[in-house]
């Protein structure tokens, strides 16, 4: 029966290996997609796609494994969003993309930032972030989008969310919009600034979780408004587990305490915990992986002293080990941008990252080491993984 | 009436001039948006304001405000302002 067990595995193993990989990469001139073949190890790249349109974020719905929704804008025109289901072949535009309420103080979207698939049971639902802060529900696969009311026209969320001077320099962020897989009620998520929200009740109540957060020297913890989280990630194998990447370290929250742990404190005193990205594993939800940056004086968001490096934590974050095999070993100025890192859904992990420097790094082996898979793109605002095939 | 459309633009309508009727600005873009889908909110945010790099003339004359008035003989220029790098 343990043999058989172990064949079965194997199989399935064999079959998740079979599939094709597609790198969507998302940046500030365009859009390119990554094809890999089923090790992973050559890739044909297709694109630009919007050649010279701002693409804030390429995701593809995992319940379908077709539709790609892409977030646009450029320099000049109005933001919105397009749909493909045939691999970017063609692309049509949403019929009425994310836009707030008429009147409602004068908002309008500026970019849509973050796009998150629904939950399995609810195909064709998805959820955006914007800047100016803004959550938004698509139910009929990106065609349409409606403003959520409880987030945008909340007066406590509105204040919070600050004014487009507030927030990160190319506007606040609606972002790491994360919904239960076990539960489509059961939602997150993260604000730049204006803390992390969860929802029980499929968005129409929620409660702040930033209690071990830290913020900026001189501010108030209980001023939601200045808490930073740059990037929250559910662990699949554990949904009780979450990590975050925040503007004042890198944390742990094991639910169902709503006490975050500063689990960065035990990241190497010279390289710090401030940073972007973080990355968890699909299978170990004590496996995690941040892409540190330059937090010193005036921030300089590069790698910290030119030494581009992951680093990962195997026992959920009590220490950190070094992963720079591959990378720039001097002078390497780019940085990792909040969503320009992601992984496969691999038995062994493939991790991806786009520079700000326009290349894209790639590790077969869990990050132990990284190879350039394409260079030359402008920079890169985000990179997702799909599976076809 | 004849509408100029800037390259951002041509995507949408194929073409450097089309034609759209309205008797006023918001009129006619509100046309060009039956014609072409999706094209208004590119220039046109969710308060009825003009995007910031987007300009709007008619007859040659800057206008800054969509309930101006046209007349079928007028033609509508849309430009997109220089800016950026």
């Amino acid at each position: 029966m343990a043999a058989k067990k172990r064949t079965k595995k194997k199989s399935s193993a064999r079959k998740r290996n079979a599939r094709r990989l597609i790198v969507l990469v998302a940046t500030r001139k365009g859009a390119w997609l990554l094809h890999g073949d089923a090790q992973r190890k050559s890739w044909r790249m297709d694109g630009p796609h919007f050649l010279g349109h701002i693409i804030n974020h390429v995701v593809m719905d995992p319940r379908d494994g077709r539709t790609l929704l892409a977030a646009a804008k450029t320099g000049h025109l109005g933001p919105t969003i397009f749909r493909s289901t045939d691999y970017g072949t063609t692309w049509k535009e949403a019929a009425r993309p994310p836009a707030f309420a008429k009147g409602e103080n004068g908002r309008a979207v500026d970019h849509t930032f973050w796009l998150t698939p629904c939950h399995a049971d609810e195909p064709d639902t998805w959820y955006a972030g914007t800047s100016p802060q803004g959550i938004f529900r698509s139910t009929d696969a990106g065609v349409t989008w409606n403003p959520f009311t409880s987030v945008n026209d909340d007066m406590q969320f509105r204040d919070w969310m600050g004014t487009a001077q507030d927030g990160t320099p190319d506007g606040p962020k609606m972002h790491s919009i994360i919904v239960d897989p076990r539960d489509p009620a059961h939602l997150y998520f993260g604000m730049s600034g204006g803390g992390v929200h969860e929802s029980r009740d499929r968005g129409r109540t929620w409660t702040a979780i930033v209690d071990g957060l830290d913020v900026v020297e001189g501010f108030e913890r209980s001023n939601l408004a200045v808490h930073d989280p740059h990037c929250i990630r559910m662990c699949p194998s554990n949904p009780d587990r979450l990590y975050q990447q925040n503007h004042c370290g890198i944390y742990r929250l094991d639910r169902p305490s709503k006490q975050w742990v500063r689990i960065g404190r035990n990241m190497p005193k010279q390289v710090g915990d401030i940073g972007f990205p973080m990355v968890v594993h699909p299978h170990d939800d004590d496996t995690a992986w941040v892409f540190p940056m330059d937090g010193t004086t005036v921030w300089p968001r590069t790698s910290p002293g030119g030494k581009p490096a992951a680093y990962v934590t195997r026992n959920a974050g009590k220490s950190w080990q070094r992963l720079d095999d591959g990378l720039p070993k001097s002078q390497g100025w780019w940085t990792v941008k909040r969503q320009a890192m992601t992984r496969d859904g691999g038995e062994r992990v493939g991790l991806y990252l786009g520079t700000t420097a326009g290349e894209v790094w790639m590790s077969r082996d869990e990050g132990k080491r990284w190879g350039c898979i394409a260079r030359n793109l402008p920079e890169i605002y985000a990179v997702e993984t799909a599976e076809i095939g | 009436m004849k509408v100029l459309i800037p390259a951002p633009l041509r995507s949408y309508t194929g073409a450097r001039e089309v034609e759209a009727a309205g008797a006023t600005l918001a009129g006619v873009l509100a046309d060009l948006d039956r014609r072409y889908p999706g094209i208004r909110f590119r220039m046109i945010d969710e308060q009825e304001r003009m995007r910031r790099h987007m300009r709007f003339f008619i007859n040659g004359e800057q206008v800054f405000d969509t309930a101006s008035r046209l007349r079928p003989t007028d033609s509508v220029q849309i430009v997109q302002a220089l800016s950026g790098g």
